[in-house]
Formats: structure tokens, C-alpha cells, sequence
């Protein structure tokens, strides 16, 4: 395979990931960010909390991989987006550690306000992990102060501006909506009532977040629209994820919430596809000067790596995608409580 | 205080609180798995009810080592971007294949492990915490090549890239293979895997011999034992074993590491002793209180009693690693582990004679040698990364070519602050802190309350079964007549 394939499929591989990732732990944060607001009892918290426990902790490793897979594909920009996203990783790390141990420490006291400690720190966590991921989404979208050799030049401050800030918002809409559909999936009775009247709202607000950031973005982000400019077949992307948005509405008005749950999946699948359309073959671009920019050709690994890592994957890519099969088909069906739930 | 040094200590706090969890994991993962080979084998209700409670401590540490995990992957871009983008291409790819290949796997299985009880059948069970355990282990396997690579590399070549009119060196991969298997990591490996099996079983025989004290939970607590007090035996004089081939071959790898662990400062012509203790003062090239065992470190490390060992002044000045930190953990390594084998030895002789249980004293004993295998383990891995220094990546000699290495100053991040540093290292030591109180009280929750009886696990087996029936079969009364629900309510 010639060295510009290899660079490509890894570009295309990373996506994958980062759809695995944010798909899955997509729903878990939403749940996180909903589980205030839908559940009303003890009970109900721990049933929200159950529907996810046995899945968050194999859907964050999507992100481990992610980042494992970016450091070995093309460890310049791994370097530099972390070094640049200095503060606000720090802040993402300290969000996925309350998270895991939220949940799993929620349940091991038997006191009121032990849990309610835990329940608000389970869901500000989501709602942060969320939301930074949204910003740091929006501010490689747009480009970012990048220097000579790859040292970023702006601060936690320059990173924080309304576009990041809109994208951020738009993440949380999209994950609390997800994550709303996967609970009407997983909850039965009272608490689907409760989950069901919420559904329409989140999507009604998400989908006004979403138009707004497409015009946003076209306005702020010039760049951004230049692929599809030159490749007009890639405007099946935008489409696709206009008509996964109208779907879900659709699905769940027809009473088939597997269909909602695949259309809001497909719709963060268009979002990442559009998002790697948008920036290639920039992996970071600079705002300096275009010459700084972390690019494809100029961050990636040596031939002999990206081949070793395509068998890696190669081997190892369709294990994980069995037994995560196998561990979701095993955990199916509505969410019981019994002693080993948190 | 300047980056490097507040990027250090960042690294060295955050791995150091990591590496508390997962060697847990692994040893307590084999010590699962024992257990539920026993149940599956003698179907014993006893020996389900020692592996759902393991389960319930396992589940909770092992929470605590993903969450810790993820920074160390995040801090090598984060605080270390000029040594990310120089090793990348080498590093990279056994972080990546650890997340792949272990990660998911564990992640995975641990899913059936915690939740799948009453879900899946006992082959299944049994199969996941073997998965569990397995995934563990490959995690370890990864982390440690990718490490044992940044002090003996090997299979790569220095390429020169052009950035931007500068010409940057960085290493590239040449050999896979002798990437994987470079001169260290199969002694490292398995010196550290065994480390945590050595954990893994002390800490199920503690939790045990606290129940003999106690006496409670006494079925469990003496079939646990049976697993815990020979594993625990075996694996320390293992680790004593392995680290002996460790230090063998560091005099070839890395000699300045061994001169510094044993504050060796003049190289002579006479054989090498070796320190039992002392207070080694580098200014003055020095051991002060020392008591020292002649010729013996020359045997250790040559197997011959005359051979002298490389001293300090073979190593240029500014490549020498610091000599305290390395000497002192080192020596507390080495007494861990020999404390760990003496009482090992004697619970063990004590087991097999059939009087264990009856000295309070060795209950004690093994109560506490969790903590030694916690210290050694610790004191290991600081000897192991002191030792390296000034060196991120140890420079190396192939096929005659003197290949660049990475000096730990160079490996930083160069648009971060140390006021970043410092605020993130002001967090996570708060973080931290908290964490580490709520896991020791989660702890020892679990170990207060302690495994169900197998009585009360048969009673709750029979009651999840009535309870998942439908609801037909459950009120339309059992073939003898009769309801089972009214039975149950009485």
C-alpha cells in the first residue's frame, strides 16, 4: 500500500473511532446530563444509572483508543492538540474521573446525602465532558493560533469564544437527545413517560442549535465548505445528516425508537464525516500563517508504522467489534435492578 | 519552580497514585479467576460466594485504574509534546495496540464479570474473568515494552525531518519485533506482572486472615486461603527471581541505573560489595552508615565474586541519574520482598501443618503484607524511573551506530506554563486526595460486610429465579399446588 493510501486510511480510521466514540459514550454522557431531570426517585435514579452501567466503561475505551491510535498515526498532531488543549483536557480528565467514580461509588453508603453528592457530581461531569468536547471540536474546526513548529501561541482564553461555545452547546443538545432516546429504549412505565415528554423538547432544541451552527459555521469557517465546493458528491454528507435529523421526529412518532435511536447515531455519524471533510487535509490548521498548520502529510507516523498498526487493527478491530456485540447483546432488554447494580 | 520539575513531579504523582490500581487489578483478576475455576469445578456455594464478593472489590479498584489511566495517555501530549512527536512513531503504536488489543477486552468482559451474574451461565462467567484477567495482563504487557523501550531501545533508526526549514530528528520504527522485544522488556515484564500477582494474592490472603481474627465468614475466609497463602509464596520467590535476572542484565543496558541503586561512586579494581542500607551523600561520593556485605553485588550481577561492577565515574557527569532516591527505594524493594518471602514461607509452613489461624501474630503478619507488596512495588517502579534519568529515552548503540536518545528536558511541552503545571497539578492532588479517601472507605466497606454466606447466596439464587418467572407461571401455583409467591410472602 503506498504511503498516501496508508496516511488516508489512518485519517479515515481515526474517524471511525471517533464515531465509535462518540456514538456509544455519546448516549452514557447524555443519560448523565438527563438523569436530574428524568428521574424522580431513588429508584428511578438507579434504574438511569443501571441502563448504562455495564456499557460506559468499554464506550469511554473508544476515547483511550482514539487517542492511543492518534499518538501512533500521526503523533505530531496528537502532540499538539494536547499540549494547545493544555487546561481544558485537564478539565475533560477531571470530568471522566467524577464520572467513573460517580457511578460507582453512588451506591456503596447508604445515606441521602451521599448519593445526592454523587448524583450532582455525575451530572456535572457529563454535562462538562460534553461540552468540552463540543468546544474543542469547534475550535479545530475554525483553526487555532498555531506557531512555527507546531507550538500553539493562544491560551485557555483565545479557545473560548462564541463559535466553540455554540458548537459546545450543540454537542450537549445532541448527547442529551441521544441519550434520551437510548432511555426510552432501556425504561419501562412511569419513568418512559417521564423520558418520552422530554424527548421532544431536546430535539426540538437541538435542532434549532443545529441550523444555527450550520449557517455559524459557514459564515465563520470559510474553509470549511471548500471540499465540498470541489467535490460536489461529498454534499450527500450535509444531506444525509439533514434527513437523519427530520428522521428522528418521524421514527418516534411512528413508535419505533430503535429507528429514532439509529437515525440520532447516524446523525453524529454525519457530524464526524463532515467534520473530517471539513478540515482535510488539515489536521489542525493555523490562523498565523497556513504554513504552520499541522497537516495529514506533514504529523504522520513513518510508512512502516502505519502499516504495522493497519494489521494491528486489522486484528484487532473486528474482536473488539465482536465481543462488543456480544456484550450488548447479553445486557438487552429493559434495565433491572439486582444486587450487583450500582 | 520551573516546567521541567513541575512536569516531572506532575508525572511522577499522577503515576505513581495510577499504579496503586492496576497491579491490584491483575493480581486480584488470577485470584478471581481461581476461585471461580474452584466453584465451577466442585460447585460449591461457597466458592461463589468468594467470587462474587471478590468481584465487588475488584469492581471497585478496577474502576479506580481506568479512570487514573487515562491521564497518563493524555499527559504525554499534554506536558511532553517535543518527546511525543520525537518517539511517536515507536511509543504510539504500543499504546495504541494496548488499546485495542487489552483495553477493550478487559472494558468488555468486566461488563459480564460484575453484572453478568445472574445473566450469563457459569461457563460464560467463568470465561469473562478470564478475559478480565487476560485483558489486564495485556495492558501490562504494552505499557511495560513501550516503557522498557524509552530504557533500552531498540529496532528504530533517527530519521531528520524538515519542520519548517528546521531540520528535527525523530525515531522511527525499523523492526517491530526488536521494538517489542527489546533487551528489557521480557526481565521487566515479567519482574512487574509477578509484582502484581504477589499484591493480588497477599491482598486476598490479608482480607482472609482479618476474617480469621474476626472470626467471621470462616468457610470462605480458609477456602480462599488454600488459593491465596501458596500463590503468594510461589510469586514472591518468583519476584525474587525475576528481579535477580533484571539486575544481571542492567549491568549490560543501563549501568549507571545499577551503580546508582547501590550508590557504587569508584569503580576499582577490586570486587563490588553490596549495601544492606546507608545514607549515600553523591556531593561527596559517599555512603554514610553503610554496612556492606563484601564481593557480593560482583557475584549478583556476574556470578563470579571478583568481577568489579562499573562504578558512577564510568558514566560522563552530566548523564548521571541521582543516587539517594534510587539507592533507598531499591533497598526497600529488596526488604519488602524478602519480608514478603519470610512470611509467605512461614503462613504457608503454618497452612500446610494445619495450625494457621491459631498464632494471632502471622494472622498480623499477612493482615499487613499488602501494604510491603504495595511499597515494593512502588519503590520499583521509582528505582526503575530515577534510575533512568537524565535520560527520557536512553541513548543506544546498534550495529555499531550510537543512536540519539532524549534527554528529559527536551521532552516538554513548549507552549505550556508553569502555571498550567502547577494549577493541574493543584487539581489533581485535591482530586486525588479525595479519591483515595473514598476508595479506602468504599474498601473497606466491602471488606466490613464481607462475602454473603453461601446459605443467604442459595436463598437469593432461589428468589432471583421465582422473580424472574413470569408472572403467570409465578401466580398460577407450582406443581405440587399452592403459589409460590404466597409461600414467599407467608
Amino acid at each position: 500500500m503506498s504511503y498516501e493510501l496508508l496516511t488516508f486510511t489512518w485519517f479515515v480510521l481515526l474517524g471511525v473511532l471517533l464515531c465509535g466514540y462518540a456514538i456509544l459514550d455519546g448516549f452514557d454522557l447524555g443519560v448523565g446530563i438527563l438523569h436530574p431531570f428524568i428521574a424522580k426517585d431513588d429508584r428511578q435514579r438507579r434504574l438511569v444509572m443501571n441502563s448504562i452501567g455495564p456499557l460506559w466503561d468499554g464506550n469511554e475505551v473508544w476515547l483511550v483508543t482514539f487517542g492511543g491510535a492518534l499518538f501512533a498515526a500521526f503523533p505530531v498532531a496528537y502532540a499538539t492538540v494536547f499540549s494547545s488543549f493544555y487546561t481544558a483536557f485537564f478539565l475533560l480528565l477531571t470530568c471522566l474521573i467524577g464520572r467513573a467514580v460517580s457511578l460507582e461509588f453512588r451506591s456503596k453508603v447508604q445515606s441521602a446525602a451521599w448519593r445526592k453528592t454523587w448524583d450532582f457530581g455525575f451530572f456535572l461531569s457529563s454535562l462538562t465532558a460534553a461540552a468540552l468536547l463540543g468546544v474543542a471540536g469547534g475550535n479545530v474546526m475554525a483553526g487555532m493560533e498555531l506557531g512555527p513548529r507546531y507550538v500553539y501561541q493562544g491560551s485557555l482564553l483565545s479557545q473560548i469564544y462564541w463559535y466553540p461555545l455554540l458548537i459546545g452547546a450543540l454537542t450537549v443538545s445532541l448527547f442529551a437527545m441521544h441519550g434520551a432516546i437510548y432511555l426510552y429504549l432501556k425504561t419501562e412505565d412511569e419513568l418512559q413517560a417521564r423520558v418520552q415528554r422530554a424527548i421532544h423538547p431536546l430535539f426540538l432544541t437541538f435542532a434549532g442549535l443545529y441550523v444555527v451552527a450550520t449557517f455559524a459555521t459557514w459564515w465563520h469557517v470559510p474553509h470549511a465548505t471548500e471540499n465540498i465546493a470541489n467535490f460536489p458528491v461529498l454534499w450527500i454528507v450535509p444531506i444525509l445528516n439533514a434527513l437523519a435529523v427530520l428522521n428522528i421526529p418521524r421514527a418516534m412518532h411512528l413508535n419505533r425508537p430503535g429507528y429514532a435511536f439509529f437515525s440520532s447515531a447516524m446523525v453524529i455519524l454525519a457530524f464526524a464525516a463532515l467534520f473530517s471533510v471539513a478540515i482535510f487535509p488539515n489536521l489542525m490548521l493555523s490562523t498565523i500563517d497556513p504554513a504552520y498548520s499541522v497537516t495529514l502529510d506533514n504529523a504522520r507516523s513513518s510508512q512502516a508504522t502505519l502499516g504495522t498498526m493497519l494489521i494491528i487493527a486489522a486484528i484487532g478491530i473486528p474482536c473488539v467489534l465482536s465481543y462488543t456485540v456480544i456484550i450488548y447483546w447479553i445486557f438487552h432488554g429493559k434495565v433491572k435492578l439486582d444486587p450487583n447494580s450500582y | 519552580m520551573d516546567v521541567e520539575i513541575l512536569s516531572r513531579l506532575q508525572f511522577a504523582g499522577t503515576i505513581m497514585f495510577h499504579y496503586l490500581f492496576p497491579p491490584l487489578s491483575i493480581g486480584l483478576g488470577l485470584q478471581l479467576f481461581l476461585c471461580e475455576l474452584a466453584f465451577y469445578r466442585t460447585r460449591n456455594p461457597a466458592w461463589e460466594a468468594a467470587a462474587r464478593f471478590w468481584t465487588r472489590v475488584f469492581a471497585v479498584n478496577f474502576a479506580m485504574g481506568v479512570a487514573t489511566g487515562i491521564v497518563m495517555e493524555f499527559e504525554f501530549g499534554t506536558n511532553w509534546a517535543a518527546y511525543s512527536r520525537f518517539v511517536g512513531d515507536v511509543f504510539g503504536s504500543a499504546l495504541a495496540a494496548e488499546g485495542i488489543f487489552a483495553f477493550f477486552l478487559e472494558s468488555g468482559f468486566l461488563a459480564v464479570l460484575v453484572f453478568g451474574w445472574d445473566r450469563v451461565g457459569p461457563k460464560m462467567h467463568l470465561f469473562s474473568t478470564l478475559m478480565v484477567f487476560l485483558g489486564s495482563a495485556f495492558s501490562a504487557v504494552w505499557i511495560v515494552v513501550a516503557n522498557s523501550w524509552q530504557q533500552t531501545p531498540a529496532g528504530y533508526h533517527i530519521v531528520w525531518h524538515d519542520v519548517q526549514g528546521e531540520q528535527v530528528p525523530r525515531a522511527e520504527v525499523t523492526d517491530f519485533w526488536a521494538m517489542v522485544f527489546n533487551p528489557s522488556s521480557v526481565d521487566r515484564l515479567t519482574h512487574t506482572l509477578i509484582g502484581a500477582l504477589v499484591l493480588g494474592a497477599f491482598f486476598v490472603a490479608s482480607v482472609c486472615s482479618f476474617y480469621l481474627l474476626r472470626g467471621r465468614h470462616d468457610a470462605v475466609a480458609r477456602r480462599c486461603l488454600s488459593i491465596a497463602l501458596p500463590t503468594a509464596l510461589l510469586f514472591t520467590l518468583l519476584a525474587g527471581a525475576t528481579g535477580h535476572d533484571s539486575a544481571q542484565k542492567l549491568v549490560e543496558t543501563q549501568p549507571a541505573k545499577l551503580a546508582a541503586m547501590e550508590a557504587h561512586f569508584e569503580t576499582s579494581e577490586e570486587p563490588t560489595g553490596l549495601y544492606l542500607f546507608g545514607w549515600p551523600d553523591a556531593a561527596n561520593k559517599k555512603v554514610h552508615f553503610g554496612v556492606q556485605i563484601p564481593r557480593l553485588l560482583s557475584l549478583m550481577v556476574y556470578n563470579d565474586p571478583s568481577r568489579p561492577v562499573p562504578g558512577m565515574d564510568q558514566i560522563p557527569e552530566d548523564a548521571r541519574p541521582p543516587v539517594w532516591l534510587p539507592f533507598q527505594t531499591f533497598h526497600l524493594m529488596v526488604g519488602m520482598g524478602t519480608l514478603m518471602i519470610m512470611v509467605a514461607g512461614m503462613a504457608c509452613w503454618s497452612w500446610y501443618r494445619g495450625t494457621y489461624g491459631e498464632r494471632r501474630w502471622l494472622l498480623w503478619a499477612v493482615v499487613l503484607m499488602p501494604l510491603a507488596a504495595m511499597t515494593a512495588n512502588q519503590a520499583g517502579w521509582i528505582t526503575a524511573e530515577v534510575g533512568r534519568q537524565p535520560w527520557v529515552v536512553y541513548p543506544s548503540v546498534q550495529n555499531g551506530v550510537e543512536m540519539m536518545g532524549m534527554r528529559t528536558a527536551d521532552g516538554l511541552s513548549e507552549s505550556v506554563t508553569a502555571q498550567q503545571v502547577l494549577s493541574s497539578i493543584i487539581l489533581f492532588g485535591i482530586i486525588y486526595s479525595l479519591l483515595f479517601a473514598v476508595w479506602i472507605f468504599v474498601l473497606n466497606q466491602k471488606i466490613q460486610h464481607g462475602p454473603d454466606s453461601p446459605e443467604e447466596l442459595t436463598d437469593y439464587k432461589r428468589r432471583h429465579k421465582e422473580e424472574s418467572m413470569s408472572d403467570s407461571i409465578r401466580h398460577g401455583g407450582t406443581a405440587y399446588g399452592g403459589s409460590l409467591m404466597d409461600k414467599e410472602t407467608g
